[in-house]
């Protein structure tokens, strides 16, 4: 409650401060939706300045079809009501040509109707549950099949891991993706004995006795795994808890999903070595694009200390499917760029090549890291190439037997045993 | 975990038990072939890195035990001018430079800077790997404290050359306590024994023992196979083990208990430490302060700036936070009451709404100041940690001392309320402002004092919070609820109360928290605290008499 007032009170302030969209002709106006104030500020301030940098470099290029490109930034404060507002603004307003922006899955599902009703286009950069495919959003980040899965087949064939702890935040994500490891695991031969799933709530600061439970459960004899759905600022207690109990990687490694290298830069890493985090780009995976990718960051924000991650390669990958579209389409118009992306290939940053998919998401290679003490990974374990994005999970009874294809069967939710489309409704 | 024999690995353990007993004189060993060992771990990756180590081993060179624990604590680096691998003597975010050992004769030779010098990573499978091959070494070590660790390292993969060796040291063996872990080992080592009169004495051995992995090794023995056969054909060791697990069971959920117990402990400590400033500005002054929680968010960042003042001596930064916290809380507070809340008393709606203002505005300060990412404050030694009572409970250092901490916090603060000078004066004002200033107290001033301390006092909060979560804007925020939570339930205005009230609700919470979960468990209380609100508005420790009327 008292979050949302202070959103509520931080965004009227800069709703005042920042020009609403400074008028120039020719200009092609690239919308940003992402939180610069309130608890999200941490994670998404850095994708709206990824999104600046992209916009400054293909200016410098020339712009795109001989206009220049502007960025409209709005603030929606970590206040999900408001990230539809912001977007309804953004699009019946400023009437932006494209959208990056939102972070959690419920700032999704709230802009959601918002860009359906008004077709406008979001490219959506984060790690997602799935169990979602819209017309108007291209999810770039990774669905579960492109993170989830296979970090558990890695625990599984690589680590020999017998008993799983689903640990997550209680919220719409978590609680999705551990429905599909569930039923995952449970299709692999686990049983029910030996998984453990439990929710806490959001910024959960007290984890005693949580991690006292995963210590009796993990000395049951077999080797044991908690992956955690863990978000945001709960993690810090969670790993630090862990340590005190001196529970290390090496007896009960932990798998995260939502820990990245902009999350470890502002905590005391000691506790954290060893432990396991699975994305599909990591800074330190070497390559000349990536290389290339830090360096134009560190100039642009201006700080040698700043960290790249992997939802900023979504938005990477994400803005230039989006060049090419427009370039492909010669036009700005949603209808003609939805048509020319789904095909298209734009090298990633780690030296593979993602391709859009006619279901909305991409195709992206998966890594395992470990984290080292000096807040960054080592890769231990990556998929050969890469794995082209679900939309639908095949584990979960509700839909495996759903489709999206935006190309042949114009719908992002086709039941192949009934042959009907729901449309937009997805739940 | 069973006993298996390891095969190829065998012959090695007995080359690497007979030269704990006759170790090569150094020189003499294949001093080379070692080095070049040593260049190998440069370009291998992690599988190779374990081969290296197995091989490092076998040469039986002297230097292997050093540079493997090096390898493991990650002080083993290579030197990018000539390449040559070195260990480190200690490392440290602190050090400008590094003492160089050469790993081949052990000698110190010189110093490097970090930047000079590249790391040998290792990973979970392969520190693993080390930490059970340096625990066969540790056996021999002249300290009690790694043999214990090294015995209880080996308990975790028992194999035939582990009982072994485990045998051998028996013998000479001084320590009480890795004597006793020895039996552990050897007596499930036993439980293999033709001879079920054996396996019976093993278990009878094993029955006070308290760790897992005695559990679940007895557990195995009455487990049934696929045909209904018993991995355990005697009937007679069978229901010895059954005995054996039915008192480990019962001693370990007493300690479970136990443990349950402390965590609440914790728990309501974290809440009295957070809530008793606001017993103070709320309970005694009547001020509704929604700014609370960001003067403890400044305390946090408090410990976070001593700490970058101060980073060589990370161990001492914390008890230099504390009263630094104080103060830079404090004058926040006397500057909140003097430039704001003075204007409002009596009108506590508008005062809410102030201080609400006043809270943001904190928040966006350091969020300009420090940037909206989470700052990281290191946990000093020795707070980290856990104290072993035994296999079956463990307490963690920061927690006992954040218990320890409320407990000094609130005796002082008692202190100053009730023998000092400026503690008259606030209660005087508190009964009775007129009364007070007709006998020449100057309440203004008592105002703005109390108010201070109030704030001081959480910004002391903010530092044990610096020690459990995160130091960042939003800091203030978690904990701002259940402060007013415990104040109102302990009673307004009064200290005992929100001791009380904080330590029950705390252990409430953690005993509800196993059944319910954390969510559900919050909500619980929730409901309760509302209906105990309903049965006696005024808390647990009303306040009664005069005070209560003027209040």
């Amino acid at each position: 409650m008292k979050l949302k007032c202070a959103c509520l009170f931080a965004c009227m302030a800069l709703g005042t401060i920042l020009p609403a969209a400074v008028q120039a002709q020719d200009t092609i106006k690239v919308g940003v939706l992402h939180s610069l104030s309130g608890t999200m500020a941490i994670s998404e301030t850095t994708l709206k300045d990824t999104i600046l940098m992209m916009i400054d470099e293909q200016n410098k290029k020339g712009g795109l079809l001989g206009k220049k490109l502007e960025a409209v930034v709005v603030d929606p404060a970590s206040d999900w009501p408001l990230f539809a507002e912001k977007a309804r603004e953004l699009l019946e307003k400023d009437k932006v040509a494209v959208v990056f922006g939102c972070w959690t899955s419920v700032s999704r599902k709230s802009v959601l109707p918002v860009f359906e009703k008004n077709n406008g286009l979001l490219f959506y950069p984060v790690q997602y549950e799935g169990e979602e495919s819209s017309k108007n959003v291209i999810y770039t980040g990774a669905a579960p099949n492109q993170q989830a899965i296979p970090a558990v087949d890695y625990l599984m064939n690589e680590v020999g891991v017998k008993r799983w702890v689903l640990e997550g935040t209680d919220y719409v994500y978590p609680r999705t993706t551990n429905r599909i490891l569930e039923a995952y695991l449970k299709q692999k031969g686990v049983a029910t004995a030996d998984i453990s799933i439990n929710y806490t709530p959001f910024g959960h600061a007290d984890w005693q006795t949580r991690v006292a439970a995963i210590k009796r459960f993990g000395s049951a004899g077999k080797k044991t795994a908690v992956v955690s759905t863990i978000n945001g600022d709960a993690n810090v207690p969670f790993y630090k808890e862990l340590g005190n109990q001196k529970i290390s990687a090496e007896d009960i490694p932990v798998v995260a999903f939502s820990v990245g290298e902009e999350e470890l830069s502002g905590l005391d890493t000691k506790p954290l070595v060893g432990h396991l985090a699975a994305w599909n780009y990591f800074e330190s995976i070497s390559s000349p694009a990536n290389a290339a990718f830090i360096k134009q960051w560190k100039t642009f924000i201006k700080k040698g200390d700043r960290t790249t991650n992997d939802p900023m390669e979504a938005h990477f990958i994400g803005f230039n499917l989006w060049v090419k579209a427009v370039e492909k389409a010669k036009s700005t118009d949603v209808e003609k760029v939805l048509a020319a992306l789904p095909g298209l290939e734009t090298p990633n940053l780690t030296g593979g090549i993602a391709r859009m998919l006619p279901n909305h998401h991409i195709t992206k290679p998966v890594y395992i890291g470990e984290v080292r003490a000096d807040g960054q990974f080592d890769v231990v374990w990556k998929t050969n190439g890469t794995v082209p994005g679900d939309a639908w999970s095949d584990y979960l009874p509700v839909s495996q037997d759903t489709e999206a294809d935006w190309v042949k069967l114009k719908c992002g939710n086709y039941n192949t045993k009934t042959k009907v489309c729901s449309g937009q409704n997805y739940k | 975990m069973t006993v298996v024999p390891s095969g190829g690995r065998q012959l090695l353990w007995l080359l690497l038990a007979a030269c704990l007993v006759a170790r090569p004189a150094s020189g003499q060993g294949p001093d080379d072939e070692f080095r070049n060992l040593l260049a190998e771990l440069r370009d291998a990756s992690f599988a190779d890195k374990e081969l290296i180590a197995d091989r490092l081993i076998a040469t039986g060179h002297m230097g292997a035990r050093p540079v493997l624990t090096a390898l493991l604590e990650d002080r083993l680096f290579i030197r990018q001018q000539d390449q040559h691998v070195f260990i480190v003597k200690s490392i440290g975010e602190t050090l400008t430079s590094y003492e160089l050992i050469d790993p081949v004769s052990l000698e110190e030779t010189g110093a490097a800077t970090p930047d000079e010098l590249a790391k040998i990573g290792t990973n979970n499978r392969l520190r693993r790997f080390l930490r059970t091959t340096i625990a066969r070494f540790a056996l021999a070590s002249p300290d009690a404290e790694v043999r214990l660790d090294a015995v209880k390292e080996l308990l975790r993969s028992l194999d035939a050359p582990a009982i072994e060796l485990l045998r051998q040291r028996k013998g000479s063996e001084t320590d009480s306590r890795v004597t006793y872990e020895i039996e552990t080992a050897l007596a499930l080592a036993s439980l293999d024994d033709g001879d079920s009169a054996a396996r019976v004495s093993a278990i009878q051995t094993l029955a006070d023992r308290l760790s897992p992995e005695v559990r679940n090794r007895l557990a195995a023995l009455l487990e049934k196979a696929d045909d209904g056969s018993f991995a355990e054909k005697d009937e007679a060791v069978r229901a010895a083990a059954a005995d054996a697990i039915e008192g480990i069971d019962t001693a370990r959920s007493i300690y479970t208990g136990i443990e349950t117990l402390f965590f609440g402990l914790s728990l309501g400590s974290v809440l009295v430490l957070a809530a008793i400033g606001l017993a103070i500005t709320f309970g005694v002054m009547g001020v509704i302060n929604m700014a609370h929680g960001e003067l403890m968010m400044l305390g946090a960042y408090t410990t976070y700036v001593v700490q970058t003042m101060m980073p060589r001596h990370i161990d001492a930064s914390v008890l230099v936070a504390v009263p630094a916290a104080f103060v830079v809380a404090g004058i926040a507070g006397v500057l909140i009451e003097r430039t704001i809340i003075r204007f409002l008393y009596g009108r506590p709606l508008e005062t809410l709404l102030a201080t609400f203002g006043v809270s943001l505005v904190l928040q966006q300060l350091v969020r300009s100041v420090f940037s909206a990412n989470n700052r990281s404050v290191v946990t000093p030694g020795w707070m980290s940690g856990t104290l072993q009572i035994n296999d079956a409970l463990a307490i963690t250092y920061n927690r006992l001392y954040i218990v320890f901490f409320t407990v000094i916090v609130f005796g002082i603060l008692l202190a100053v309320l009730k023998r000092t000078r400026l503690g008259l004066d606030i209660r005087a004002v508190s009964q009775n402002r007129a009364m007070a200033r007709a006998m020449g107290i100057r309440s203004e001033w008592v105002d703005a004092m109390t108010f201070g301390l109030g704030a001081g006092i959480a910004g002391v909060a903010g530092v044990a919070l610096s020690q459990l979560t995160n130091v960042g804007p939003n800091l203030g925020q978690s904990y701002i609820i259940d402060s007013f939570m415990v104040v109102v339930f302990g009673g307004v205005g009064n200290l005992w109360g929100t001791f009380i009230g904080g330590i029950s609700l705390g252990i409430i919470n953690k005993l509800l928290e196993p059944y319910a979960g954390a969510v559900l468990g919050k909500i619980f209380v929730l409901v309760a605290l509302i209906l105990f609100i309903q049965r006696r508005p005024r808390g647990l420790f009303p306040q009664t008499g005069r005070a209560a009327e003027a209040a």
